[in-house]
């Protein structure tokens, strides 16, 4: 069996979230990268358990973008992996993006292939879907629990108001969120072990991008809070219906 | 055209279907196209009458093999009829089903999808739509350079609008048969509970509850005000409280009316989860919590105390005894 998993790069969850350029750029001064935290701790920890559960297993991990990718893709192989593929390629279009990982994913035949349900910085959750097009494989996403049995895959996915659970052959495009897996920290044998693991580089295909980011915007501050003495709850309610027009 | 995917489940359609109808319909008017529907699956639903949400026309593909969404066969099915009706825009909710078949849309067509949109196209100067990104902590402007569109519309950030008067044509659709790889074999549901992706009101609470037995005053609150019950992610990790109710980064992303952050301290994570919220009250005896700053009315207090009283003076207002 080999398994895909792919693997992005975002600001560290408590950034300051600044703009620069004119408000058309991500201001990254005194930004701590990090693994997305849906990539590492659910779709990666759960790759990594079924490789244990079966150690024929292959398994790799994808990331499309430039050099400064490099540090968040060894930090993924010191939890486990045996190799990374990066493309160099800058990842500002899902479309593109996904190119990039289908044309990796059908030369190597993958039977698996993990995603994360969003980046935490662009919140598509679209690079999964567009994976499973470009390679005409079946998707299952927002995923909360996987479980193999042979070639088959019992899926559990959130739904409007629950979940389901599925099944299906591989192979599969699965989006992973919580519930999938517990998340792991590196032990040391792991970091070490991620030093050597190969790490090839390849260059993108040519695609066009569909989409591009014209500016960004900071939603308006709030006025302040209104406090209300709680002794005094009869005026939260008065103003929640007749200011706030909540209730 | 704009082509509105409508969403439904147990054959009736959901309000971000129906979200996604009054978007689609305003976006035509804006463009001087008009607005059709596609409907997959069986449906109880009299599907003339969602002309009254300003579209011209609905295409249901009424198959029972539809009912189960694979998200391979609703993007093959949907990419299908926007080509033979000549669609330019595609519009679907960033919901579950829209997540997953939006994206695929978008790729079988090569055309750009902005997922997540929280306003009206701006067609001014190109296309370019605003969405919620950063987990909510900012917006951005992604112009759309491909002839055909794909947009998501993050569920509740329009308000529905119906005019009585008018209706819709309903056209069957055939589509290409397609073979599904996915087979369903349970559901489950949260019954008897309002669901929380879709509630107008949400009731949250965190770790200042001390316990899963303390739970009873947030859901009475919840229950006078026919709110969803959520909590935070270490209230969830404890098994205090389902994980299907955990907001915030890792959890949830919520935008509801109004949201109640009971003994919650509005960590970061956590805002990100539920800072879309038009209203927020914070209920947290102290009073430099970090939730007071995002928040639109606040109560420092003990939560044992003042949430019983809360929920009796909404029943007063309510007339419930
Ligand atoms: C990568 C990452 C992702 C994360 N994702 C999430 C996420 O998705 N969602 C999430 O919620 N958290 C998330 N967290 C955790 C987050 O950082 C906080 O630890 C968490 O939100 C705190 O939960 P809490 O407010 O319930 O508990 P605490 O921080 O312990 O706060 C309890 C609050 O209750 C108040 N209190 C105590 N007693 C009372 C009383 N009697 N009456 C009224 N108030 C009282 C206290 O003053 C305090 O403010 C994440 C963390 C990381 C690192
Ligand atoms: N540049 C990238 N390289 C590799 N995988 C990515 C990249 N961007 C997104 N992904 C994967 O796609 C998932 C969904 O991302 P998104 O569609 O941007 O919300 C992420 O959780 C990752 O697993």
């Amino acid at each position: 069996m080999k398994i895909l998993v792919c693997i992005s790069k975002t600001p560290d969850t408590t950034s300051r979230i600044a703009f620069k350029d004119n408000n058309t750029g991500f201001d990254d001064a005194g930004v701590q990268w990090i693994i997305n935290p849906y990539d590492e701790w659910y779709a990666l920890v759960r790759a990594i358990e079924l490789k244990e559960k079966d150690p024929t297993a292959v398994l790799h991990l994808i990331t499309v973008g430039g050099a400064d990718t490099e540090p968040i893709i060894r930090k993924a192989l010191a939890l486990g992996g045996d190799e990374a593929i990066r493309v160099n390629s800058s990842a500002d279009d899902s479309f593109n993006i996904s190119s990039q990982i289908a044309t990796i994913a059908r030369s190597g035949a993958y039977d698996l292939i993990f995603t994360g349900k969003e980046t935490i910085d662009y919140n598509a959750s679209s690079v999964g879907g567009m994976v499973a097009e470009l390679l005409d494989m079946p998707f299952v996403s927002l995923a909360t629990k996987f479980d193999l049995v042979g070639n088959t895959a019992t899926i559990s996915r959130e739904i409007e108001g629950g979940e389901e659970v599925c099944e299906v052959s591989l192979p599969v495009v699965v989006s992973c969120q919580k519930g999938v897996a517990e998340q792991r920290i590196p032990n040391m044998r792991g970091i070490m072990a991620s030093r050597t693991k190969p790490l090839k580089v390849v260059e993108p295909i040519a695609v066009d991008n569909l989409t591009a980011v014209v500016s960004y915007e900071l939603p308006p501050a709030k006025s302040g809070v209104k406090l209300i003495d709680a002794d005094n709850v009869a005026e939260l309610v008065r103003l929640l219906n007749e200011e706030a027009k909540a209730i | 055209m704009v082509l509105i995917y409508v969403d439904q489940a147990d054959g009736h359609i959901k309000k971000s279907g129906l979200e996604a109808l009054t978007y689609g319909a305003a976006l035509a008017i804006q463009m001087g196209v008009p607005a059709e529907a596609i409907l997959l699956g069986t449906t109880t639903e009299n599907l003339a009458l969602l002309g009254s949400y300003g579209i011209s026309k609905v295409h249901h593909a009424g198959s029972e093999s539809l009912n189960t969404m694979d998200a391979q066969v609703y993007a093959k099915v949907i990419s299908e009829a926007a080509t033979k009706t000549g669609a330019t825009v595609i519009i679907f909710s960033h919901n579950p089903t829209g997540k997953a078949v939006s994206s695929r849309v978008s790729a079988a067509l090569k055309a750009g999808l902005v997922a997540g949109a929280v306003a009206l196209p701006d067609t001014s100067n190109g296309f370019s739509v605003k969405k919620s990104v950063f987990s909510g902590k900012a917006f951005a402007h992604i112009a759309i350079q491909s002839g055909v569109k794909v947009i998501s519309i993050n569920p509740n950030s329009f308000y529905i609008k119906a005019d009585a008067a008018g209706t819709a044509t309903v056209e069957t659709f055939v589509p290409t048969a397609q073979n599904a790889k996915i087979t369903v074999t349970a559901v489950n549901k949260v019954t008897g509970e309002v669901p929380l992706t879709e509630a107008e009101i949400v009731v949250s609470g965190g770790r200042g509850l001390k316990g899963p037995e303390n739970w009873g005053i947030v859901e009475d609150l919840a229950k006078v005000l026919h709110a969803a019950t959520a909590c935070s992610r270490p209230v969830a990790d404890a098994h205090w409280r389902p994980h299907h109710e955990h907001v915030g980064q890792t959890g949830f992303q919520v935008a509801p009316n109004l949201y109640f952050a009971i003994g919650i301290s509005g960590a970061i994570q956590h805002l990100a989860g539920v800072n879309r919220s038009k209203t927020i009250v914070v209920i947290n005896k102290d009073a430099e919590a970090p939730f007071f700053k995002a928040a639109d009315y606040g109560i420092v207090g003990d939560a044992f105390e003042v949430v019983p009283k809360l929920t009796a003076a909404i029943k007063q207002l309510k007339g419930i005894n």
